[in-house]
């Protein structure tokens, strides 16, 4: 008996294309949370990551659109006109309820614990309002960027963006948890499409952490800030007993603004669209992954963390209809890739010969069965720009600095929904979300 | 990257597929070529070969995923093995994720025990030399492949005298399962994409009982996508010119006697069982590795009065027929719905050397999408 009869006489009579629709049709329904307790492979930025977001965060605080998460909520402030004269916010909009200790923001130095900083001239755009986010009064909404023509009378967007840094080590070569800890936010509020200014840091630190050691990763962070171009405007210190956290965590904010004109999201993509890389890819994981040194081989690899966001303006002037924007930390390319197909319904194609890897990245990823797809970068974007656009674009990156921009894939309709790259031979294989973390802590 | 991208070099693919799609259409038949080894099978997905090919040549994955082919019941026992008070569990990072009836490693990691990965035995015993309070074990699993390095390890541990460590053995050995997939005849085979990296241990004429009792041609093969591709040409040029024999595709790295140092290490070290258990396929004869007497003091299974309880394997699971061959991935009843990397049921889903995982993450692609 051969494969093919033993299949038939089994009932399988099911075609190949018809099984793999139905897993799709499965895979539609979105992830789903089985687990009773939390492991390690829900914060690993996959499928499990998506899981636990999803069945538990969303569910309770709601999201414009649940299939399109974004690095950073892009809120319109509403008018004079407006303000009051909204009814309360539609259901699954982000409802900043009870949130009174907001910094207002200004180049006031810094403010400490849960004293509001009160902020200055808010940029152009005039906004002073004095106190807390509920001031603000229910403001809309999106992902990305939308469109401000849909909004009507709105006021100005600002983005709005948190992350926590866990990196172990604190020190890895060409960086540390400080300048991780502001790069990763500017960059989440750059790719959203604004120019961040302002920066909350709080500190969960572990007793016994040498003073000294706060103080060079502090130091790191006002590097990165100046670098960025943002200025760090409130903080909290909280210590806990040995063990209760490893060394120390940072958790940072971040506050922009989003320029007229910008309309970025998945929406905004077309099939033929190419899709770009600023810089290399995955230095970052691997180079935390050595400095941990529990490997049996050492490389020289240095974090590119750094921020992205005078890139990103660069990126905009020279292609201001740029479609979509992410950065590709945990989780990888392969990820973020994954994020753009399925909100957008679209296929990403790579093309493996152009990815821009290092040899020594290559190398150290080849001899730990990694796939490099999916390894962090701190100072890398992914963006996708109109096929005709993608000359101008990469040489603006080029002319930014961002030496190793390039064009990597482009957006295709099959297989809709789904990421695959094509090797140099001609060879397509599927690049699905990642399960499991093979790099634990990195940021 | 020297030393692999010319085993990456399109133009010399693409004059390979040349030569094969020559090669099959003057045969003018179709070919099932097992690949037994899921390094293999990785390969094959990673760099979508199977599409490439003409469409009469075929591979059927064989049961070389040293992952895959370990029973729930051995799960269990490392689950319990990781739950002991004062143990530190070390394991490859694919075993942590397979699934026993008392949930996984990962799961246990989570629940509160001290589950460490390791890219090597001799990690796992570096682990016990810094943690001299604690008795850390080893899980070790694979073919003839990683056995040696688990070996050496046991020689170091017992060279420094190292009283905390100990190996829960799970290493198996290749020739049992080919023989048994091949005795089954309910499979039509054409010929053996070879266990390269099992060759460097055994040595290429280990496999002379293919061609010599099963009268199938046998190509040792590296890893790379072009290895596999020369492989596949072999192959077939051996039907072309009417030989059945094994050849060595692999000959940078393989010889015909193997690595006689590791072979003498291995059988001071081990002893084979008289019966193990295997995902899918049942008790198969001597086909198992056991920590020898005179290693005793490192076998965790003399160590702890471990349940050792056999489970059978899940009833909607199809990975025994998988692993035979019998089937694609996609053709079982719950590929891809209710088991899929993130909820495995069987193994094959979990190591991406599985023949499952290896279609569901990279080769769920039709044909067409080119």
């Amino acid at each position: 008996m051969n494969t093919q009869s033993e299949a038939s006489s089994r009932g399988r009579d099911k075609s190949e294309s018809e099984v793999l629709e139905r897993i799709e049709a499965v895979r539609a329904r979105g992830p789903r949370l089985r687990d009773e307790t939390v492991t390690l492979a829900h914060g690993a930025g996959g499928k499990a990551s998506a899981a636990l977001v999803q069945a538990v965060f969303i569910e309770a605080f709601g999201a414009p659109n649940p299939l399109e998460l974004c690095d950073a909520a892009v809120l319109t402030l509403p008018t004079d006109e407006s303000k009051g004269s909204r009814g309360p916010v539609q259901d699954g909009s982000a409802r900043p309820r009870g949130l009174v200790q907001a910094a207002s923001l200004g180049p006031l130095g810094l403010a400490q614990e849960s004293s509001a900083a009160s902020l200055g001239p808010l940029g152009p755009t005039g906004l002073a309002q004095e106190g807390s986010a509920a001031s603000l009064g229910p403001p809309e909404a999106a992902c990305g960027v939308g469109a401000e023509d849909s909004l009507g009378a709105a006021g100005p967007r600002i983005a709005l963006s948190t992350d926590s840094y866990v990196v172990k080590p604190l020190r890895f070569p060409g960086g540390s948890i400080g300048d991780l800890a502001v790069n990763g936010t500017v960059n989440d509020l750059a790719v959203s499409g604004a120019r961040p200014l302002w920066l909350s840091a709080a500190f969960v630190v572990e007793e016994g952490l040498p003073i000294a050691l706060l103080r060079g990763v502090v130091a790191d962070m006002r590097a990165a800030a100046d670098r960025a171009a943002v200025t760090i405007v409130a903080g909290d210190t909280k210590v806990v007993p040995k063990g209760a956290a490893d060394e120390c965590f940072i958790s940072t904010a971040g506050v922009g603004v989003v320029p007229p004109g910008r309309n970025l999201g998945a929406g905004q993509v077309r099939v033929g669209d190419a899709v770009l890389v600023s810089s290399a890819l995955g230095n970052h994981g691997m180079a935390v992954m050595m400095a941990r040194g529990d490997l049996a081989f050492e490389a020289d690899i240095r974090t590119d963390s750094a921020p992205v966001n005078h890139l990103v303006e660069a990126l905009f002037a020279a292609v201001p209809d740029t479609r979509w924007m992410r950065d590709p930390t945990r989780g990888g390319l392969g990820t973020v890739a994954n994020e753009l197909a399925s909100a957008s319904g679209l296929g990403v194609m790579l093309d493996e010969a152009s990815l821009p890897i290092e040899p020594l990245v290559r190398g150290a990823c080849d001899m730990l069965g990694i796939d490099p797809l999916y390894v962090a970068s701190e100072g890398c974007f992914v963006a996708v720009v109109p096929v005709e656009a993608v000359a101008v674009a990469v040489a603006a990156l080029r002319d930014a600095g961002a030496t190793a921009a390039t064009q990597i894939g482009q957006i295709v309709a099959d297989p809709p929904g789904l990421v695959a790259v094509r090797n140099a031979f001609g060879g397509v294989r599927l690049v699905d979300m990642l399960v499991g973390d093979p790099l634990p802590r990195i940021c | 990257m020297r030393f692999v991208d010319e085993f990456r070099d399109p133009a010399a693919a693409r004059s390979l597929l040349a030569v094969i799609e020559a090669q099959s259409d003057r045969l003018g038949r179709a070919f099932h070529f097992m690949e037994v080894c899921g390094g293999h099978t990785h390969t094959i997905y990673r760099h979508g070969l199977e599409h490439l090919l003409p469409e009469p040549i075929q591979f059927v994955h064989g049961p070389g995923c040293p992952v895959c082919v370990i029973p729930m019941g051995r799960v269990d026992d490392a689950v319990w093995l990781a739950g002991q008070p004062g143990v530190i569990f070390t394991t490859f990072g694919d075993m942590m994720r397979v699934p026993g009836t008392q949930g996984s490693l990962l799961q246990a990691q989570a629940a509160g025990a001290d589950v460490r990965f390791v890219y090597s035995p001799l990690d796992a015993l570096k682990v016990a030399r810094d943690n001299p309070d604690r008795e850390v074990v080893f899980f070790a699993v694979g073919f003839e492949t990683t056995a040696p390095s688990t070996a050496v390890t046991l020689v170091r541990a017992t060279a420094l005298d190292v009283r905390n460590f100990s190996v829960f053995c799970n290493h198996v050995l290749i020739e049992p399962p080919l023989r048994a997939i091949l005795d089954s005849e309910e499979l039509v085979l054409d010929g053996f994409v070879g266990p390269g990296h099992v060759a460097t241990v055994v040595g290429s004429r280990h496999f002379d009982f293919i061609p010599h009792e099963y009268a199938l041609p046998i190509v040792v093969t590296g890893f790379e996508p072009l290895d596999i591709l020369q492989a596949v040409e072999m192959l077939l040029a051996q039907y072309q010119t009417g030989r059945c024999e094994v050849e060595n595709q692999y000959a940078r790295v393989v010889r015909d006697i193997g690595n006689p140092a590791a072979l003498a290490l291995m059988e001071e070290v081990f002893e084979v069982r008289e019966s193990f258990e295997w995902r899918g396929l049942g008790f198969i004869p001597r086909s198992g590795y056991a920590i020898s007497d005179a290693y005793a003091r490192f076998d965790a299974e003399r160590r702890f009065a471990m349940p050792s309880i056999r489970v059978a394997d899940p009833p909607a699971c199809e990975c025994g027929i998988v692993l035979k061959g019998l089937i694609k991935p996609w053709q079982c009843k719950v590929f891809g719905t209710a088991c899929t990397p993130e909820t495995p049921i069987g193994t094959c889903m979990v190591s991406p050397e599985g023949a499952c995982a290896a279609y569901y993450n990279f080769g769920r692609l039709t044909r067409q999408t080119k």
